[in-house]
């Protein structure tokens, strides 16, 4: 694939400065990138962009560290990177699997593939009635 | 001879071939510098994306051709290469366009210029393959400019243009070029095809918003909130209306350099002095024009108004020319089922129906209308308006010399054969 341009000018892509890219600029079919005055709908990728999804929560997996084998599984296979991993922290010096709650949505994906059976879905009106 | 008049004028002829439509296109295609073209066959499309996989094979275009398992899939693939910098190309029909609709709302939506011809065909069922505008007019509202060549040249020139007014930083929407299948598609004119060099003058840079690159990820698409959601849309609606200035602009830059001038929306055709108007899209408002000679001959002025863009739509010019004429005859090759055609309906708005009107629905399907058809259809519709001094018929149904309104009807339909009301009636009762 072609590269547009170097780094400082792909940088510059969507602020609003014309750059010009490619490596010889006076053929014709070379690209311009432009902005004008519009509205485009896209966005960068950060924590949250679609706000604290965790709401959305009916189920609330709970890890259980005594049996996390800190296999890694259920952090690869989360779809949406809540998985945090804590080194060396668990009771037998293992990984240790902890979860954002912020953005969890409770789809059971991890309890799923967890092969020790280490994470439970518990309901959330447990911990509504408890506080 | 020819050399001296450029000098004077400016214009630099090209090489004339005679050529079909299909070709034009793939010529246009090829003059424009497109990076990548990703289709898949539908007749009457197929002979474009043959005729540029040949021009790739000979070495004569530097492009990449994907060949993809759908229309769904094509338009994705042209969508995504131009999101990636490269201008891009596609082309389809009937079918193949209804396959891919939601990605032309897509296209549309990110604001990424892209090109696609739509060879104008029925949509089944039942199966026809022959011209008719019920495809490219179900694209009228996704965003997408939309122009219908009257000829060979037309196609090839209005693709170039298209290029140029959708890469303008004031529209980046996508644009269709229409031309009418068989008709166009698989008859062979003689088209001017103009030189690299001027191509490359008349066409910038390929400019876009933005691009997407590996290393730096940016998400489209995405969900919005519904006053954001909206302001893009109304983004999108100004953009459209910027986009007559550029077109009225680039027609005029194409016709200084090729002395065929594509500065205006519409193409009129001795409308200014007319009584009675013709309206239409596509080839056979070249049939009007003859048609418009044979009237005049018999007394009835008539002129032709064609539509060279659907979108943006050319409302300024139709008011222009129609607000005061005695009555606007407008054609259409397609219908929509319970109220009348397409470009009646847009006509008849432009011109708060304040002339009389008549919807003629005709040559659906790929039924020949010709010059004559259209005589006849003027001297009916003139007869109408002299009797009851103002009418206004949204659907006028032409069936093969004769004409049905659609109140009262009755409508002729070919009823079912007895023989396979029987065969329907056993397999029913098996069944059962």
């Amino acid at each position: 694939m072609r590269r547009l341009g170097s780094r400082k000018q792909r940088k510059s892509r969507l602020r609003g400065e014309m750059v010009l890219a490619g490596s010889s600029p006076s053929r014709k079919d070379v690209l311009v990138v432009e902005p004008g005055d519009h509205f485009y709908p896209l966005s960068v990728a950060a924590p949250g962009s679609m706000g604290r999804t965790g709401s959305w929560r009916t189920q609330r997996p709970v890890v259980n560290a005594e049996k996390c084998i800190g296999c890694y599984m259920c952090w690869l296979y989360c779809p949406d990177n809540t998985i945090i991993m804590r080194e060396k922290a668990g009771p037998r010096g293992q990984d240790v699997a902890s979860i954002d709650y912020e953005y969890c949505k409770g789809c059971g994906i991890c309890a799923n593939v967890c092969p020790v059976n280490a994470i439970e879905m518990v309901d959330e009106s447990k911990f509504i009635s408890q506080s | 001879m020819a050399l001296e008049a450029e000098e004077k004028t400016g214009v630099r002829r090209g090489t004339v071939i005679p050529m079909r439509g299909n070709d034009a296109v793939a010529y246009a295609v090829k003059l424009s510098r497109v990076k990548v073209v990703a289709a898949y066959p539908i007749t009457p499309q197929t002979i474009i994306v043959e005729k540029i996989d040949e021009l790739i094979s000979k070495g004569e275009m530097d492009a990449e051709m994907i060949h993809v398992e759908s229309e769904h899939s094509a338009l994705a693939a042209t969508y995504g290469a131009a999101v990636g910098g490269v201008r891009a190309f596609t082309a389809t029909s009937s079918h193949g366009l209804v396959y891919m609709y939601e990605v032309l709302w897509w296209a549309a939506g990110s604001r990424i210029p892209v090109v696609m011809a739509v060879v104008t065909r029925a949509i089944g069922a039942p199966w026809n393959i022959h011209v008719e505008h019920s495809d490219i007019l179900s694209t009228r509202d996704t965003g997408w400019l939309i122009a219908m060549a009257e000829n060979n040249q037309e196609a090839l020139d209005l693709t170039v243009m298209m290029f140029r007014v959708t890469e303008d930083p004031r529209v980046y929407l996508p644009g269709i070029v229409g031309l009418d299948g068989f008709i166009l598609s698989h008859t062979v004119e003689p088209v001017e095809v103009p030189d690299q060099e001027l191509v490359d003058e008349f066409l910038p840079p390929r400019r876009q918003p933005y691009t997407i690159e590996s290393g730096a990820p940016i998400a489209m698409g995405n969900i919005i909130p519904d006053e954001a959601f909206e302001e893009h849309r109304m983004d999108m609606h100004e953009s459209m209306r910027e986009a007559r200035r550029v077109i009225e602009e680039a027609g005029r830059e194409y016709g200084k350099l090729t002395g065929r001038d594509y500065s205006s929306l519409v193409e009129c055709y001795k409308c200014s002095d007319a009584d009675y108007l013709f309206v239409g899209i596509g080839s056979w408002m070249g049939d009007a024009k003859i048609a418009v000679d044979a009237l005049r001959e018999k007394g009835l002025r008539f002129g032709a108004l064609r539509l060279r863009w659907i979108r943006p739509f050319p409302w300024d010019e139709l008011r222009e020319y129609g607000l005061e004429k005695k009555a606007v005859i407008v054609l259409d090759r397609s219908i929509s089922f319970g109220y009348a055609g397409p470009v009646f309906l847009e006509v008849s708005s432009a011109l708060e129906a304040k002339p009389s009107m008549v919807g003629v629905l005709a040559g659906v399907g790929g039924v020949d209308v010709n010059y004559e058809d259209m005589v006849k259809i003027a001297e009916h519709v003139a007869g109408l308006v002299e009797e009851k001094g103002r009418v206004y018929v949204p659907a006028l149904w032409y069936h093969l010399g004769e004409f049905y309104p659609m109140k009262p009807g009755p409508l002729p339909t070919r009823k079912t054969p007895r023989h396979v009301n029987k065969l329907l009636e056993e397999l029913w009762s098996k069944k059962t």
